[in-house]
């Protein structure tokens, strides 16, 4: 933008800060049971204050409330958000904004205050005004401003029943995102994280190799039968190179282990413990500690393996305290 | 859920609240948007969430709100009000991800009877989905 353009539309913008997004409303239902026990079913919310009626009637609220988490919901527009949304004080500013370039929409922070429980029957009504809009900001998605919005919610005698800061960040998606925007299927490629591939050379791919089929194996030297791991070449006990190899019953104890905590790396389960096991056949492997509290867990600590699929690729023995 | 509700006085200041794993999985995105009356298409079809390039649907703040207020109440149990929650969300929710949330007790107010608790929950692929502190109520008495 050139400067004067970046002073149009600074001054477009700053035009909507203290306006109301329209009059007050009433929400297009009034707290109601249903809503309140779908709600509930999606979150997996089994209070029985918002859905036992029994329970509800014995308790000190002497009845249903609903969760405070709704409250916003009563003032949605629904079903016609996704055919066309009515085009209101808010919208209006969205669209400044996407006109001079800043297309992306993040909600960022939401603050929300209660201040009493609704019951069924309550009637919410809601008011929302264009409260703030900070920046430009320089940030992880590219420059942009938040628009702040607060909107506050009454009941049927006028009453105050809470109050929610919105923040939503309005940005210009760098290049490479505007690219997935207008493709898509390059954004479709985006995979969830899988571990780090385990490294399959010449001396090592048939171990893994055994891992994927679900067995762990150790390496056994045919002329002296001393066990080994990690696998190699050759026998350190008598230098032979001939071998064949166990399939360990994976018992053991364990005989040290830390919990990787920082960086943290995409793929993994966290909290994350690695210990080294101590096996029945006398080797030694490094294996995940899984199965109890990072806490639980003690040197010396009988544990129990198994092979087991951890992600889309990879196939890795872990271990359970016994 | 906790049926038995914590008494102001039970509660510390360092007290860990039991950690929840959610499965984020499509079902719980569009249910989720679906029963907040959120219709924005970006948390119900693939290509509107593609369109602004995110791999797939993306869970609403409402319903990470909703989460994060569960998670709270799931502990503190039944008789306990939220009074407030603060909400910062980061890295999206999008199908096949793993949320752990956790959450310890920071403040206490006792002229108000309020307990502070900070929560985060993780997803295991992008990081830091929500973060926030949620207060509330509990009563004093038994």
């Amino acid at each position: 933008m050139t400067p004067e353009e970046v002073s149009e539309f600074e001054a477009k913008i700053r035009a909507y800060v203290g306006r109301e997004n329209g009059p007050r409303q009433r929400g297009k239902d009034d707290v109601n049971v249903a809503m309140i026990r779908h709600w509930a079913e999606v979150i997996g919310d089994q209070n029985p204050a918002y859905t036992d009626p029994d329970y509800a009637a014995r308790s000190p609220r002497k009845g249903i409330v609903a969760p405070a988490t709704m409250l916003q919901i009563w003032s949605m527009e629904g079903y016609p958000m996704c055919q066309s949304p009515k085009v209101d004080v808010q919208r209006e500013l969205h669209n400044v904004f996407e006109s001079y370039g800043y297309t992306g929409t993040l909600g960022t922070n939401t603050r929300t205050e209660f201040y009493r429980e609704l019951r069924p029957g309550d009637q919410v009504n809601f008011h929302t005004i264009i409260d703030n809009i900070v920046g430009p900001k320089k940030t992880g998605r590219g420059m942009g401003y938040f628009i702040e919005t607060v909107t506050t919610f009454t009941d049927q005698n006028d009453e105050p029943v809470g109050r929610q800061v919105f923040r939503v960040l309005k940005f210009v998606p760098p290049p490479q995102d505007a690219a997935q925007a207008a493709g898509g299927q390059q954004a479709a490629a985006v995979e969830a994280a899988t571990r780090i591939a385990s490294p399959r050379g010449h001396d090592n791919a048939w171990w893994w190799e055994a891992v994927d089929q679900g067995r762990v194996l150790i390496q056994r030297c045919k002329a002296c039968g001393t066990l080994r791991h990690p696998p190699r070449p050759m026998c350190g006990e008598c230098q032979s190179i001939e071998w064949d190899s166990i399939e360990s019953t994976l018992d053991g104890e364990v005989f040290s282990f830390t919990e990787i905590s920082y960086p943290r790396f995409p793929g993994y389960p966290y909290p994350l413990v690695v210990g080294v096991i101590q096996l029945a056949e006398g080797t030694r492997l490094v294996a995940g500690i899984t199965g109890c509290e990072p806490s639980a867990v003690r040197i010396g600590m009988k544990v129990k393996g198994k092979v087991e699929q951890v992600d889309e690729k990879t196939w890795l023995p872990q271990f359970y305290p016994v | 859920m906790n049926r038995e509700t914590l008494r102001y006085g039970g509660v510390a200041v360092g007290d860990r609240l039991p950690e929840l794993k959610i499965d984020i999985t499509t079902g719980l995105i569009v249910g989720g948007a679906i029963a907040s009356r959120d219709f924005t298409p970006v948390h119900h079809e693939t290509k509107a969430a593609q369109d602004v390039g995110l791999p797939d649907i993306f869970m609403n703040i409402i319903t990470s709100n909703g989460l994060m207020g569960r998670f709270v109440t799931d502990w503190a149990g039944p008789q306990a009000t939220l009074k407030s929650i603060d909400l910062r969300l980061g890295a999206p929710n999008v199908p096949g991800v793993v949320m752990t949330v956790t959450g310890e007790v920071v403040a206490k107010d006792d002229a108000a009877g309020t307990v502070d608790v900070s929560v985060t929950g993780e997803n295991n692929v992008w990081g830091t989905h929500m973060a926030g502190v949620v207060r509330l109520e509990l009563p004093k008495e038994a």
